[in-house]
């Protein structure tokens, strides 16, 4: 029970870190929570260490696979997108 | 033990969340991923520390994994181009999906098996984790533009509704205990996933970023009820905070097209585009050196680049006509449709990876109002966005979708690389407007020439 609380605060968290935010940032919050729900590779991990069966070891470690891509993946695409991002007098200094 | 794995979930959940706050501001944006990139390798060695204890074969192996899709991921993500930065989230959404379906697979499998509340959660996340991987699989064919016409058929909401109710009704036998547990369990996982295909399948290409940010909340849903499922924390607050901010997200993209989620999934776009939208007419071209006189004499400049620029790798030469031009003292601003490129934002990014500062960048709010003072509105391989009819045309497909009003500046040059129609298929007035001018060609090309002309005035 004392999950559904949390959940439903996660809920609203979710709902209201997120509320302003401009336009030009859509894509790269987008990626940036596609990262943020790679913490699965924990999951994915938990049940792998617990596994018995030879069927559900290989689920586990294919599924170790999947959730490390999706961690690595989704960390390099927003950070490679939001380095991008530069006001004037950031540009200038860099051609200096 | 499980009290020091607690204190690491907490450490890591406010990293999380912490870092998705940061990255909704351009100031902290950077900063933020950092921040979340620590709370997750807080949470996975917290886990790894004070989780189960497991031999030096499995830890081994579970490293061998992490070290292959890692690799895998990493190697891809760093050398993809910009403009296929959409395709990059499609992927790694799907991947995440079906790691959260493949948890609960495993879990099912198991002698000690989830039963009662906790085998509904596994359902639950296998159903959505399935879904949010085929669906990704078709988002991702389709946004790198290999997946040709939609797939329509009649009664296809339909089939999708039944395939539903199916699904509903294996995870029922499931719970009843009714007929060969493993079957009913992959049927379900195969259903889920044909489900995530078939309701992408029949979406156009306009309204794909849409339903990508969907499946990626999706994602976030299945790993939150993965998370109730084995009891973990970190799970549930990572999994439900990008569930909730991703309906959120999807339904301002959803608003910024002035369409309801309703219509992107049920109705598809387009069914009535189906003109060749060549237009009726007349186009008026304009020379190089004509154009180049109009820019470089304008007092204002407001510069509207599309997915065609991109396209065209013409971002660079822009950014360097745009120097010339504010060299010359011409006021030149960037007027940015909220889904101009694949996806909200996209533009941005690719604008921003020439060099353009994101300063000189206007939203659709700030820049509408300006045009009718514009000496010259440039339109580089828009066309949606701009077309005029989705104000004053009650019957045409985009009526109602708020455009840039490029039509009412004092004269419009567009380079377009041909004569067709933009990604939703639909004919675009604005072209045979009385202040339009058309330079034909490769955007690249045509601004490089721009570039030129300008020098030698």
């Amino acid at each position: 029970m004392n999950d559904a609380f949390v959940l439903l605060l996660a809920a609203f968290t979710g709902y209201e870190i997120i509320s302003r935010v401009p336009a030009l940032l859509h894509t790269p919050l987008m990626s940036g929570t596609n990262f943020i729900h790679g913490i699965i590779l924990v999951g994915s991990l938990l049940v792998f260490f617990t596994a018995q069966g030879f069927t559900a070891q290989i689920l586990a470690w294919v599924g170790i696979v999947l959730a490390s891509a999706n961690v690595v993946g989704g960390f390099v695409t927003t950070e490679r997108m939001l380095a991008l991002f530069r006001t004037g007098r950031q540009v200038e200094a860099r051609d200096d | 033990m499980i009290e020091g794995g607690l204190v690491s979930d907490l450490i890591a959940c406010a990293l999380l969340i912490g870092g998705v706050k940061a990255m909704s501001h351009p100031r902290h944006a950077r900063r933020g991923i950092f921040i979340a990139g620590v709370g997750m390798l807080v949470a996975i060695l917290g886990n790894a520390v004070f989780g189960p204890t497991v031999t030096g074969v499995r830890s081994a192996l579970a490293l061998v994994a992490i070290a292959l899709g890692g690799g895998l991921a990493w190697y891809e993500s760093r050398r993809v181009a910009m403009t296929a930065m959409p395709q990059m989230v499609a992927l790694f959404n799907g991947l995440g999906g079906g790691a959260a379906a493949l948890i609960v697979l495993t879990r099912l499998f198991e002698p000690g098996r989830p039963a009662g509340l906790f085998l509904v959660f596994g359902c639950l996340a296998l159903a959505i984790g399935g879904l949010s991987f085929g669906g990704s699989g078709v988002a991702l064919i389709k946004l790198a533009g290999r997946w040709g016409k939609p797939l329509r058929f009649r009664f296809q909401n339909g089939v999708h509704a039944l395939l539903v109710l199916v699904i509903l009704g294996l995870g029922t036998g499931l719970f009843l205990h009714v007929g060969s547990r493993s079957g009913l369990v992959v049927l379900l996982a195969v259903l889920s996933v044909l489900l995530g295909v078939g309701a992408a399948a029949p979406i156009g290409g306009a309204d794909m970023p849409v339903v990508i940010s969907l499946y990626n909340a999706l994602t976030g849903v299945a790993v939150g009820v993965d998370g109730l499922m084995l009891g973990n924390p970190a799970l549930i607050v990572a999994g439900t905070v990008v569930g909730a901010s991703g309906i959120l997200l999807t339904r301002l993209m959803a608003r910024a097209m002035n369409r309801s989620l309703g219509q992107v999934l049920f109705a598809h776009f387009g069914e009535v585009a189906g003109t060749d939208g060549s237009g009726s007419g007349t186009f008026k071209e304009m020379d190089l050196a004509d154009a180049a006189v109009a820019l470089a004499y304008a007092r204002r400049v407001r510069v509207v680049p599309g997915y065609g620029l991109a396209t065209a790798q013409a971002q660079h030469k822009l950014a360097e006509l745009t120097e010339l031009l504010r060299q010359r003292n011409v006021e030149v601003r960037f007027a940015i449709h909220p889904v101009a490129g694949r996806m909200p934002g996209h533009m941005n990014v690719l604008l921003a990876e020439s060099g353009v500062p994101y300063d000189l960048v206007q939203d659709l709010e700030e820049a509408n109002p300006e045009f009718p003072q514009i000496d010259v509105a440039l339109v580089i391989g828009a066309n949606d966005v701009v077309n005029p009819g989705a104000r004053n045309n009650p019957a045409s497909p985009l009526y109602g979708m708020p455009v840039l009003d490029v039509d009412r500046a004092r004269r419009t040059l567009v380079i377009k690389r041909g004569r067709g129609t933009g990604f939703a298929g639909v004919e675009n007035p604005l072209f045979s407007a009385e202040s339009t001018y058309l330079l034909y060609g490769d955007a690249r090309a045509v601004l490089g020439q721009l570039v030129g002309a300008v020098k030698s005035l």
